[in-house]
């Protein structure tokens, strides 16, 4: 008798919802036997990573803080992956967008005015699109790998903003140390829960998630992305123009990585630092996959991810826990979770005698 | 995971069930620390850890410390301040110049809690500063470079280039021109606080390009080691890494928070502690010199016992004018030394290091 | 000879540091012939990296430690072909994920090893050999594994190239549907390309933490797994190519140190840029060539495989 895997003829509804939760179980029996063999006490342990971080309003509203930029980033990076397009640096996307719009504000900080916000927005997004436009124009162009360019561009990006924070952006009252002067209130995103750090980024990362749902469901282009990364002979015959996608999916994804450095820097941060993501473009690569690049997906994909977050530092202070426990755990979180993924697509039949499962 | 890791893990466990069970009045005070990197890069944090465990050891009975480790600056840093306060800890130790913002915030919204921010230069009611002033420790080393070197180059990785940074390399020049003048720094930046990879490959293109001392203000051993290997003088970073390099290490310019540590938590406990700002250099024993190497002739050691014991006792200023710019331009005239604000943003070099700054 | 004097450190420098890249890259190169993409290099070397330095720390025997941090990134890779080949998992987020994993369990393991000193790899030192001016400790006076990695670019090349085997493993990454319709086992030479890529990014790790820097220290790759795997776009899936890569890359990395050091006027951050900057424009200028892309990069890259699909 063989365990067989064998293909569903279409993808299972119910194991859609099913399969989070069966991660999820699937989780906590294995961390019950971690934990207790790291001397933890499970339940606490658990309780720590999962409900502790969000049982009260500010935790609750942390979790869309923390999530906010990574699904801004996702969500911009699943129309490119959809098509095929391999995007992996929105990172350097997302510090370009901090620069160009903390750059309008470097420039402007004596300025009150309404248009500063938006203005620092746009900018943002110009600048994470222009970025992006750099591998699409080298692709297209040169026929040039984009994971190559970029990867690489993350790096340059950084350096970039090093260069400028390290010295003409510094704050003139800063003691020369790296940092640009605290943005002023008109350059500030709004906070939309008295009490918290929940800004109006959050809402811009809805519209996002909103936006580029009706783009795939409803436009042309979003259908072209669709055939193109289904079947890119297809697309061709039926006259979509590859290129066209390349540039439309990088420079998308490029303005989101954009936007959520601006959200970043005008939100949670308050001034330009060297340094203004711990790796949101890289982890919301995962997060895209973990959400099945479906914009719907993406937003549950990021608070999970953002929540791991949380419950690292809570376990961290609570229970002692090195932060490695937290990236142990949070792998095993998401191997489950995309192993889990087998059942929508596949079945498992037991495979005895005659009965061929094909 | 030796039987170690788990017992004091089991203890942590015991003790959070315990802190739950009793609720949120806790028979014990807690003090928090939050760190920009993991406890295990044997360089910055690793010492702040260090001087952590030195509370515990020496407070275990009245407080429980806790800390978190590898909080990135930004938003996450304000989260887990903001966490820990409200938490019921009575002093927060955050220990990265990053950290200053989010402290300020925090400590707005919880008057109660005292707070204590590394390197910074803002206060407030309940926040604190507190540095060291390791330029003194690399002053010392200077004087024991300038007289070492046979190739007349210091070779100096660098982390990024910040005044902290800057403040070293000229104090170390200064030193070194003292007792040679002919004494050139060359500065290589890996910017980064922490590849050894990086920061090793940096320590052989400056010995590559002349030095016979390699500094270093970064946190990993790995220069010390290329010198080692490469058969000239290094000196540790950090804590002493002597068993890095036991023939090359001159000295270390430890970083020791301990005593600091332990009387800052004291005073919170017993409602003494006070918002100040303390920069403390080695008459504070926050910078500390590790053990000077054999190899070091006695002449050579001497003038450094005495350089440290002077600006122990106060007799020697690292930055006594008369002091030259890079440029050329003067930078204190003679009879005066730099006060503590210019040192705090000290963003050009002296005479005699090569290289250019941002601006 | 003098005039070449200072060229030789400069070599010698600049081949400690790009070996764990071609360590990695070769590995990781052939688990994408085989039409598997796995991120997860940056993981599997530190895992690699901390085996190895906790086996050389206990035992001694260096040979002993390469060997385990082989095995400890051939586990991780096993890992991720259960999850990506047997469980049809997305090879990108869980590539990811393995990194995630690897850095906190690497961590873990080495916690109690931080701060211990261990003694660097040995190096060749056959006398007479290495005496010779310049040509003599490049070539004579590596350490074993800076020969390996030399060796291993090698037979990979003839592997994939030269052999049967490397002909199969070639026509699963690029069809594996019509590798499957002959015959072979496309899931099976996948684990075993995955797992040979695994192996070799912990040799990647192990060189790390025995060789180039000899210590052990939590997250000491800094994202050296990252330009492993760019290398590999660079080369064009070329093994040779992936070696070329990482001396240039190697090279310019040391160079901007060197212009640095001599005290270029530019900032040091834009010297920095340099070797990511070059990695770009060379690969521009490669990738005019069509073709040859075509003929070297695996089609079949990242997609899942099912058999009765």
């Amino acid at each position: 008798m063989l365990l067989k895997i064998v293909k569903r003829p279409e993808p299972s509804k119910a194991m859609v919802y099913l399969t989070p939760i069966m991660a999820l179980i699937l989780t906590m029996l294995t961390s019950m036997v971690v934990f207790t063999l790291m001397g933890v006490d499970p339940i606490e342990a658990l309780r720590n990573f999962f409900i502790v971080p969000i049982n009260n309003s500010y935790g609750a509203s942390e979790l869309f803080v923390k999530g906010t930029p990574l699904i801004l980033c996702a969500i911009g990076l699943s129309v490119g992956f959809r098509a095929n397009v391999w995007n992996i640096g929105a990172e350097g996307q997302l510090t370009l967008g901090a620069i160009f719009g903390g750059g309008l504000f470097v420039y402007l900080h004596d300025v009150d005015s309404v248009f500063l916000l938006p203005g620092m927005i746009i900018l943002g997004a110009i600048g994470g699109a222009l970025w992006a436009a750099i591998p699409a124009l080298l692709k297209t162009r040169f026929n040039a790998n984009e994971i190559l360019t970029s990867l690489m561009l993350v790096y340059v990006a950084t350096l970039l903003l090093s260069v400028l924070i390290h010295g003409p952006w510094r704050d003139p009252d800063g003691f020369n140390f790296p940092e640009s002067r605290l943005f002023s209130p008109s350059a500030t995103m709004p906070i939309i829960m008295e009490g918290t750090r929940l800004h109006f980024g959050t809402i811009l990362a809805l519209l996002a998630v909103l936006g580029t749902w009706l783009m795939l469901a409803k436009t042309l282009v979003g259908f072209q992305v669709k055939v193109i990364g289904a079947a890119p002979k297809a697309g061709g015959y039926a006259g979509f123009s590859q290129k066209k996608i390349i540039w439309f999916s990088l420079l998308f994804g490029g303005a989101m990585a954009g936007i959520a450095g601006v959200s970043e820097i005008t939100g949670p941060i308050g001034q330009l630092l060297p340094s203004i993501s711990p790796g949101y473009g890289f982890t919301a690569i995962i997060v895209a996959f973990l959400g099945r690049l479906h914009p719907v997906g993406i937003v549950f994909a990021g608070l999970l991810m953002a929540l791991t977050y949380l419950g690292g530092e809570t376990a961290q202070i609570n229970l002692g826990l090195p932060v490695a426990v937290t990236g142990v755990f949070q792998g095993m979180i998401l191997f489950y979770l995309l192993a889990c993924d087998v059942v929508v697509h596949y079945r498992f039949t037991f495979n005895s005698l005659g009965r061929v499962a094909r | 995971m030796n039987f170690k890791t788990i017992a004091s893990l089991m203890g942590a466990a015991a003790v959070a069930g315990t802190m739950l069970v009793s609720g949120a009045a806790s028979a014990e005070d807690k003090v928090g620390f939050i760190y920009v990197g993991p406890v295990g890069d044997h360089g910055w944090t690793y010492r702040h850890d260090i001087g952590r465990q030195a509370v515990e050891k020496a407070l275990g009975d009245k407080v429980k410390t806790t800390y978190v480790e590898s909080v990135k600056e930004g938003p996450d840093a304000e989260r887990v301040i903001r966490q820990m306060a409200a938490d019921g800890h009575k002093l927060i130790f955050t220990t990265s110049f990053g950290y200053m913002n989010p402290t300020l915030k925090v400590a707005k919204a919880f008057p109660n809690v005292k707070f204590e921010h590394a390197t910074g230069f803002k206060r407030t009611a309940n926040v604190g500063t507190y540095s060291g002033r390791f330029y003194e420790g690399r002053y010392v080393v200077g004087k024991i470079a300038g007289k070492m070197t046979k190739t007349n180059v210091i070779g100096y990785v660098g982390s990024f280039p910040i005044p902290e940074v800057v403040r070293g390399i000229n104090a170390t020049m200064l030193a070194a021109r003292s007792v040679n003048p002919d004494v050139q720094i060359k500065v290589a930046w890996v910017n980064s606080w922490y590849d050894p990879g990086k920061e090793g490959d940096a320590a052989k293109a400056l010995i590559d390009q002349g030095a016979d001392i390699i500094m270093q203000h970064t946190d990993s051993p790995a220069p010390l080691q290329v010198a080692e290997s490469r058969g000239v003088w290094g000196v540790g970073q950090a804590s002493d890494m002597n068993h890095f390099a036991p023939k090359a290490q001159l000295t270390a310019i430890i970083d020791n928070w301990d005593k600091y540590y332990i009387e800052r938590t004291k005073a919170a406990l017993d409602g003494t502690w006070k918002s100040d700002d303390t920069w403390g250099g080695l008459k504070s024993t926050i910078v500390t010199l590790a053990k000077f190497n054999d190899a070091i002739p006695a002449d050579v050691v001497k003038l450094a016992e005495e350089t440290r014991d002077g600006i122990i006792e106060g007799s020697i200023h690292p930055f006594m004018g008369p002091i030259k710019k890079q440029d050329g331009s003067i930078a204190i005239e003679e009879g005066k030394h730099i006060d503590d604000g210019t040192l705090l943003g000290m963003n050009w070099y002296v005479e005699g290091v090569q290289g250019e700054l941002p601006k | 000879m003098t005039g070449f004097d200072w060229l030789v450190p400069v070599i010698l420098t600049v081949i400690t540091a790009a070996t764990p890249l071609i360590f990695a890259g070769i590995g990781e190169l052939v688990t994408e012939k085989s039409g598997v993409l796995n991120l997860g290099v940056e993981g599997m070397m530190l895992v690699g990296a901390v085996s190895a330095f906790v086996t050389a720390t206990l035992t001694g025997n260096y040979i002993l430690a390469v060997a385990a941090g082989a095995a400890a990134g051939m586990i991780m890779s096993f890992l991720f072909g259960i999850l990506t080949l047997s469980l049809m998992a997305n090879q990108v987020a869980t590539g990811l994920a393995l990194t995630l994993f690897g850095v906190g369990l690497s961590s873990l393991i080495g916690q109690d090893f931080v701060g211990t000193p261990v003694k660097a790899l040995a190096q060749l030192n056959i006398p007479g050999l290495t005496d010779i001016p310049i040509i003599g400790p490049i070539l004579f006076g590596q350490d074993t594994l800076v020969y390996l990695s030399f060796v291993s670019v090698i037979a990979v090349s003839w592997f994939l190239y030269k052999t049967k085997a490397g002909l199969v493993l070639r026509a699963v990454g690029d069809s594996h549907t019509a590798a499957h319709s002959i015959g072979y086992s496309v899931i099976g030479i996948r684990y075993l390309a995955v797992m040979f890529g695994g192996a070799m990014s912990g040799i990647g790790g192990a060189y790390l933490s025995l060789a180039y820097t000899p210590m052990w220290a939590e997250n000491m790759t800094a994202g050296r797994g990252w330009i492993a795997l760019a290398l590999i776009v660079f080369a064009t899936w070329k093994p040779s190519l992936v070696m070329v890569g990482a001396y240039m890359f190697g090279g310019i990395t040391i160079l901007q140190l060197h212009a640095q050091a001599a005290g270029l006027d530019v900032p040091s951050q834009i010297l920095s840029m340099l070797p990511y900057l070059a990695t770009i424009i060379v690969l521009v200028l490669i990738s005019k060539d069509q073709s040859r892309i075509r003929k070297h990069a695996p089609a079949c890259i990242g997609k899942i495989f099912h058999p009765a699909a």
